[in-house]
């Protein structure tokens, strides 16, 4: 009933509206095309002038409402590059922006058809012209030497010392993996996984590289020191999304990428540092992948060297949980059996 | 009936002045061949608006329903149950629904509305008439063309009843999502039928362009240089190129994903395991879909833009009453910008996994586009500077253009820069960016277009207050919505997400969200308005009574009002001049008809 009123509702004011615009237009018949033109031509170059005075306010006002919703200071060493290139580029394109609005609606302001004035012949000027084709060129090739040289740095090869992490994007979370004490991340395979037993990502059990291999349902990583992605999806496309490291990378099926940075900020001093105590580095996936797509959320956490080994300290490697009932190190692959140790696995990681 | 009567009083006397044109041009036409399988070219421009303005609306409402999700995510509307049926159960979207809508609102208003609707009008009405041609070069083709987009839309349209729902991969469809039934239940029914309807509707472009192409090639009336076209009429060329070139291209890799639909390949597919099992697939390359879609998908947003772009100069120029600044800058710029588009498509492909040196190059390529559109805008404003500018719907509609394609296409010097495209890359950023830029400005080059032309197309002028009230409240709508959307890409938040309340780092955008949604069914309503006054126009608007309403240079108003098929009743007027003497020697406008004088200052 409410919704055939709004109906209702909607229809009666378009119908006010046109018969407003229809007696406008009769009024403008009877008093003389060339009065009414007069008397829009008025309005509307008023109604510019004001849009673009008000539109200016709005701009201004608009910045303060939602500045401070935005991300502050970058939280790696890396995306302080980004925000420097950002804030070069918004003072470029800024002064360019106030410039030519003011120009475009003061022109038109000004220039509003009155009785009497005539326009000025004026088909082109070469000098203006080279003018406005070379400003735009130097002003843009600095932003692009900016922007490349922030462009290899972020994009260059890991340090040799960075942490190694994988991260597999599948519909709809991510599987995380460490490589565990020996430093290096076993042999997987498509075809080896089973959810069922635990072995989301295929791990190949005949290879010793998989058997301190660590699989937690969140990320940690060690405050000041580099950490290198290994990121790819086991389904569709998703993409890893770090917006408070100003980091992003595609996972591709079948495609391995990486990226890699240098958390600059814990957990806790962000925490502090934004006077949100549920503050989170969280992990988002940027890239459409079904139906699922916008909750799939990661956690990371950013912490001390020695807050970090003590977790990882009490991570027990994939293969023991999911090889709990035969004895560890002799145990032939792929026999494992589902046992509740695994079915709780399982259930942490779906 | 008195009002009417002030209203048509003086057309009397005009029509009777034509009346024998008509009767000279007449052809046995039956309703089938004048009003459905019509070859002649202002019908089938008619044609290609109205089946875009039907497309518009639908496009349109399923962003005001999208919308209300993200704007009022817990709310519950119990008309959208009886609807959307079990895709809206209990009165909210649920996320598939989302996602289709989504995918939807952005082909049809991509291709349907903005390729179709508006280069396919305009280019249709306006080639002909602006080169001083009778018809197409190939009118049956012409028809044709017309024809394959009806049965595309009839295709896209079946889409969206069937039971598993149309497509909803998002407009890009990208694989592995948008090959693997399993992966999404858009992925099933509905892909294949996108998938045919795009074939069909390539079919439809190509048919259109290469007409377009010829015509104006080889069809132009005696004394109409390539250099006294219309920067419409160029415009157009670039369109029809790039579509030309590009279409191809998309129709390859659609027919790839098809293949590995239900052909069993493997162009795009590797390593994936979904729905319990692996699946055999090994070797393809996800990418490879999005390099082959790119390629057409950057010159897209082109040729969306440049028939807009066109159309603007050409009413900046005649209500000003000057002549475009830098004619041909404005060629040479266009000529640019449609090499680049063919170079820069992997900017959509920064965080792919993209070689980094191969970046490099792309982000040089992105950038260098900024400068012929630099000079554009800067020819547009001194194009206004020093006239006498008369406020018609249709200028204001340029002038919003401009500012939309000024405040859009700053957005693009942020995101072309791949360092900056990091962290901005899909985000809500790239929204706003590419509605501004590509949506509103296009729209706002259509809109003028639609207001410019409509006396040609139906003898008729369209009601000016509503036109005014539709721009004003467009305009200010317009930047309402994306402006602030600019925040929340900055923050993070990744678009296509149906509800961002589950996040730490989103959610603080709420507030904003619904402020957003409320806009948008204001500026939807406003449309709407729009549309009323165009049908209602073409029955009941206010008669023409002179063949040059706006005192424009240019060829089509040398036609009769309602001009018949083969555009002029006698000889084709022989062109002397460029298309923009306006001002020039004391004189407010010289056809581009009247020869030379003796006297007369060059340009």
């Amino acid at each position: 009933m409410s919704g055939f009123l709004a109906v209702l509702v909607v229809v009666l004011i378009f119908i006010v509206i046109f018969q407003i615009a229809k007696a406008s237009e009769y009024v403008s018949i009877l008093k003389g095309e060339k009065k009414a033109r007069e008397q829009s031509n008025r309005i509307n170059g008023f109604l510019l002038i004001a849009f673009l005075v008000l539109g200016l306010i709005g701009v201004y006002w608009c910045n303060d409402l939602l500045k401070g919703k935005i991300l502050g200071e970058s939280a790696s060493e890396q995306g302080e590059g980004v925000d420097t290139l950002i804030y070069v580029t918004l003072a470029i394109t800024g002064v360019v922006f106030v410039i030519t609005q003011i120009a475009l609606f003061w022109f038109a302001f000004k220039y509003q058809e009155k009785e009497g004035r005539k326009a000025f012949y004026f088909p082109h000027n070469n000098k203006l012209e080279v003018i406005w084709t070379v400003i735009p060129a130097i002003a843009l090739t600095i932003l692009v030497a900016f922007g490349l040289k922030h462009w290899f740095q972020l994009t260059s090869e890991a340090p040799k010392d960075a942490a190694v992490v994988e991260v597999t994007g599948k519909q709809f979370n991510w599987i995380f993996r460490y490589p565990g004490k020996d430093g290096a991340l076993g042999r997987r395979d498509i075809k080896n996984i089973d959810p069922s037993a635990g072995n989301e990502l295929g791990l190949d059990w005949n290879d010793p590289l998989n058997k301190d291999d660590f699989m937690p349902t969140e990320l940690h990583l060690v405050v000041g020191k580099p950490v290198k992605f290994i990121i790819g999806s086991r389904d569709v496309i998703h993409d890893v999304g770090l917006p408070h490291f100003r980091m992003k990378m595609d996972a591709v099926p079948g495609i391995p990428t990486t990226l890699w940075f240098t958390p600059k900020f814990t957990t806790k001093q962000m925490k502090e540092k934004t006077g949100n105590p549920d503050f989170t580095f969280e992990i988002s996936c940027d890239q459409m992948c079904g139906s699922g797509h916008y909750s799939m959320r990661g956690v990371i956490v950013v912490e001390t060297q020695e807050e970090y080994d003590k977790w990882v300290a009490s991570q027990k490697s994939t293969y023991s949980l999911t090889h709990a009932d035969t004895a560890a190190p002799a145990a032939p692959a792929g026999e494992a059996k589902a046992d509740s140790t695994q079915k709780a696995v399982a259930a942490n990681i779906q | 009936m008195s009002n009417e009567a002030t209203l048509h009083s003086q057309q009397e006397v005009m029509h009777g002045a034509h009346d024998h044109h008509d009767h000279e041009h007449h052809h046995e036409d039956s309703f089938i061949s004048k009003y459905v399988f019509s070859m002649d070219h202002k019908m089938i421009a008619k044609q290609f608006l109205i089946t875009g303005i039907v497309w518009a609306i639908i496009g349109a409402f399923f962003s005001v329903l999208f919308r209300l999700q993200l704007g009022f995510p817990d709310a519950t509307f119990p008309w959208l149950e009886s609807i959307l049926g079990h895709w809206a159960k209990g009165g909210r979207i649920t996320a598939e629904a989302y996602y289709a809508l989504v995918t939807m609102h952005g082909t049809i208003l991509v291709f349907f509305v903005l390729t179709a609707g508006l280069s396919g009008t305009f280019s249709n009405l306006l080639i002909p008439l602006q080169v001083g041609a009778r018809d197409m070069a190939s009118p049956f083709m012409n028809c044709l063309s017309y024809w394959f987009f009806f049965l595309a839309s009839l295709v896209m349209m079946a889409s969206l009843f069937v039971q598993t729902g149309p497509a909803s991969g998002g407009w890009t469809m990208y694989p592995p999502l948008s090959a693997l039934g399993d992966a999404s239940i858009g992925s099933k029914i509905g892909v294949d039928l996108w998938l045919t309807s795009m074939a069909l509707f390539v079919v439809s472009q190509l048919l259109g362009g290469l007409n377009y192409i010829s015509t104006l090639l080889n069809m132009r009336t005696k004394g109409m240089a390539m250099t006294k076209m219309p920067l419409t009429i160029w415009s157009f060329f670039f369109t029809a190129v790039l579509g030309v070139l590009s279409f191809p291209v998309l129709l390859s890799g659609f027919i790839l994903l098809l293949m590995d639909r239900h052909a069993g390949t493997s162009f795009y597919l590797s390593d994936i395991f979904i729905a319990g099992k692996a699946l055999a697939n090994e070797g393809g390359s996800a990418i490879l879909y999005q390099h082959l879609f790119w390629f057409l998908g950057h010159p897209e947003v082109y040729i969306i833009i440049l028939p807009a772009m066109g159309m603007v100069s050409e009413v900046l120029a005649v209500s000003s009453r000057k002549p475009i600044f830098g004619y041909l800058a404005m060629i040479g710029s266009l000529f640019a910008i449609c090499i680049l588009a063919f170079l820069v498509w992997a900017h959509h492909m920064f965080v792919t996994g993209l070689n980094p040196f191969l970046g490099a190059f792309f982000v040089l390529l992105t950038l260098l586009i900024a400068v012929p559109s630099a000079i554009k805008v800067f020819n547009w404003i001194t194009t206004i500077w020093k006239g006498n500018i008369n406020f018609t719907p249709a200028s204001l509609f340029s002038i919003g253009f401009v500012s939309t394609f000024i405040s859009g296409g700053l957005t693009g010097i942020w995101l072309g820069n791949s360092s900056i495209d990091i962290h901005l890359h899909d985000t809500m950023f790239v929204i706003a960016h590419f509605h501004i830029v590509m949506g509103v400005s296009a729209f706002f080059g259509m809109f003028a277009g639609i207001y410019h032309w409509f006396p040609k197309m139906y003898g008729r002028f369209m009601n000016q207050t509503i036109g005014y009230i539709h721009f004003w409240v467009t305009m200010i709508g317009a930047y309402l919505i994306f402006w602030p959307m600019h925040y929340e890409g900055m923050a993070g938040m990744p678009r296509r997400y149906y509800d961002v309340s589950g996040w730490a780092s989103f959610k603080q955008f709420g507030g904003l969200n619904e402020f957003i949604t409320i806009v948008v069914i204001l500026v939807f309503a406003v449309q709407l308005l729009f549309v009323f006054n165009f049908f209602y126009s073409i029955f009941k608007g206010r008669k023409l009574t002179t063949q040059n309403p706006w005192n424009a240079t240019t060829l089509e108003w040398t036609t009769p009002i309602h001009a018949g098929h083969g555009n002029w009743p006698g000889e084709i007027p022989e062109v002397y001049r460029w298309a923009y003497d306006y001002s020039k020697d004391g004189r407010d406008f010289i056809p581009q008809t009247e020869p030379i004088g003796p006297n007369e200052s060059a340009h």
